[in-house]
């Protein structure tokens, strides 16, 4: 990831500007259609995604002239039907070929005429210093208008990303929000017999391209985090059989212990500026939840019960915390605020609520429910209504949200016979609509979605 | 109700002791004796019982665990340079972090019923492994049993 330099046109050879350029640039894009709003906004193809009942949007993606174009079109159109909201349409059935776009203006007919809603078309040039460079073009395809023309300069080895910075612009261009395409996935890997599972830390991008392993399995790892603001993940490892939350560093694959606990430390989670790690730490048969300033190294303690105290999340602006707690009882949901005060119980449903995860958004608060022997992955929000079951399954745990608070990240085991269970990643839209396996080498659990990538 | 309980743990006690049987096939205080070391984890396992066993999210011990618990702290008496860590396991019907938890809950019952039969507290250690080191693989009730255990090791 350091070597990456992706620039949009005119950018400079910062990531950060460019991300930036990359904003104003759509910003810009989104600016023109409204000035040259010659056609009724009405007319604009648009996705409601608010809306329950809900179809796929055609979109014709037109294999990217040049170079390895082809290739990086297969990867936004595959982004976008993952999505759910897109049915990118067979381009054996297209009458336009790549090199047609590139040189004239679509013949809007002949896509309305395949049934097409929305037209995408792009190329990709070397450069004469070795960079790629890809444009593309987004077109409202019954109002004849172009809707984004846009344009991304990078390394080579970096077209996966281009390809999902691609997306991302259609997405957002065509849903009204930010995308989540140019995300990753760390997780945890599984291998070998159930009763001595091998687990190792491994990060892919979110469509399970570029996948690699951080630890080598020697030692068991569990519940990975990202962190929002640095290339760090947190986890816990039993390192020397003292479970212990530590804190690893994807860049330079350094390891650090966090804290200095008399007890187990488990169950770790960024705050959303980056500075804390929040988490559990269990003594003497007791679990309780603290934070600990990364800056000082500083812990305090934010719950005190005789209760399993665990799974703490922050909302996105860093004032509460949510967590399970099993002092009624049973295990529940409950808030409180980010100095431990003010509890309040937020679930009151049957069965036990765990592992909440409180949306990018602020939204909604995902969580793991038990009942009547099954499990499932489920959503409330804040206030302690609306509570929707998403999925449900013999075990469903753990979701993630991706960074746009669209679409949630879980993982899915089976039953295990005797020859063991088996654990696959799975995403779901946060409507409980298109559930997708994520391909993973192995089997897999924990997920953590990162943000979109700076 | 009662009698259910019972015979599962009737169930699980077999099983365990099936499991814990040395190679040659002699079951607990048979010719197994002969071939351990007095003192060492099969010693344990063999003639002591290493392991009990615990309802499903319950961190209490039964009648049959502290039994199991008494002859762990005569056995301890015997050998007092022995060193030990209770694990802490958890059956795979619960989310992770809260099994870890669990499983810490349980682990320090059996130290703190160790302690109160006499036991030196800086012999015991604890360590939990939630649900991440079931004695058997499966998904039912009799292998959930055997997996929510607390298990004596000899360090």
């Amino acid at each position: 990831m350091s070597t990456l330099t992706l620039n949009a046109v005119g950018a400079t050879a910062s990531a950060q500007a460019a991300r930036l350029t990359r904003r104003l640039a759509a910003a810009l894009v989104m600016l023109a259609a409204f000035l040259g709003l010659a056609a009724p906004a009405a007319a604009e193809v648009r996705i409601d995604i608010t809306r329950g009942v809900f179809e796929p949007l055609p979109i014709a993606i037109s294999p990217f002239a040049g170079g390895n174009g082809a290739q990086i079109s297969q990867v936004v159109s595959a982004d976008l039907e993952r999505s759910g909201l897109f049915r990118p349409l067979d381009p054996r059935g297209f009458l336009q070929n790549p090199e047609q776009l590139r040189a004239s203006e679509p013949r809007f007919a002949d896509w309305r005429g395949i049934g097409a809603q929305a037209l995408v078309a792009g190329s990709a040039t070397q450069l004469g210093d070795g960079r790629l460079k890809v444009d593309f073009r987004l077109w409202d395809v019954a109002a004849g208008q172009n809707m984004a023309n846009l344009s991304y300069t990078a390394t080579p080895d970096s077209w996966r990303r281009i390809a999902h910075i691609i997306a991302d612009a259609i997405y957002k261009r065509l849903t009204g929000e930010d995308g989540y395409f140019d995300t990753r996935i760390v997780y945890v890997a599984e291998s070998g017999p159930g009763t001595n599972r091998v687990k190792r830390l491994a990060i892919m991008d979110q469509d399970g391209a570029n996948h690699q392993f951080l630890t080598d399995g020697r030692t068991l790892v569990l519940t990975p985090r990202f962190s929002p603001t640095t290339q760090e993940i947190t986890y816990m490892s039993y390192v020397n059989k003292k479970p212990r939350v530590y804190v690893f560093n994807i860049d330079t694959g350094r390891q650090e212990m966090l804290g200095d606990f008399p007890g187990m430390t488990f169950a770790p989670r960024f705050s959303p500026d980056g500075n804390r790690v929040v988490m559990s730490m269990a003594d003497r048969g007791n679990a309780n939840v603290y934070a600990l300033d990364l800056r000082t190294r500083r812990s305090t303690q934010l719950s005190d019960s005789p209760a399993i105290d665990t799974a703490p999340s922050y909302s996105p602006d860093g004032s509460q915390i949510v967590f399970e707690s099993d002092r009624g009882g049973a295990q529940q949901l409950y808030i409180m605020n980010a100095d431990g005060s003010g509890v309040k119980r937020l679930s009151f449903g049957q069965g036990r609520y765990g592992t909440p995860v409180w949306s990018p958004r602020g939204d909604l608060i995902a969580f793991t429910r038990q009942q009547g022997g099954q499990f499932a992955v489920g959503v409330i929000r804040p206030d302690g209504t609306g509570e929707r079951i998403l999925t449900q399954a013999y075990h469903v745990e753990g979701p993630t949200w991706a960074p746009n608070g669209r679409v949630l990240m879980y993982f899915k085991e089976s039953p295990g016979g005797a020859g063991g269970r088996s654990a696959k990643l799975y995403t779901i839209d946060v409507t409980g609509r298109n559930e997708r396996m994520v391909p993973t080498p192995q089997d897999a659990s924990d997920p953590a979605w990162s943000p979109l990538i700076p | 109700m009662r009698i259910k309980y019972l015979s599962i743990f009737a169930a699980v006690a077999l099983l365990a002791a099936c499991d814990t049987t040395p190679k040659d096939g002699s079951g607990a205080g048979g010719a197994g004796q002969m071939s351990v070391r007095p003192g060492s984890q099969e010693d344990l396992a063999q003639n002591v019982g290493d392991r009990v066993f615990f309802g499903t999210d319950r961190s209490d011990l039964t009648t049959e665990a502290r039994g199991t618990l008494n002859r762990q702290s005569q056995w301890l008496k015997t050998y007092p340079q022995v060193t030990i860590t209770i694990e802490g396991h958890a059956d795979e019907r619960g989310t992770r972090e809260y099994n870890l938890a669990l499983g810490e809950r349980r682990a320090n019952a059996v130290k703190n019923y160790l302690i109160a039969q006499g036991v030196q507290s800086a012999r015991v250690k604890t360590i939990s492994y939630g649900k991440e080191r079931p004695a058997v693989l499966g998904s039912d009730d009799s292998a959930w049993a055997q997996n929510r255990r607390g298990v004596t090791m000899v360090d």
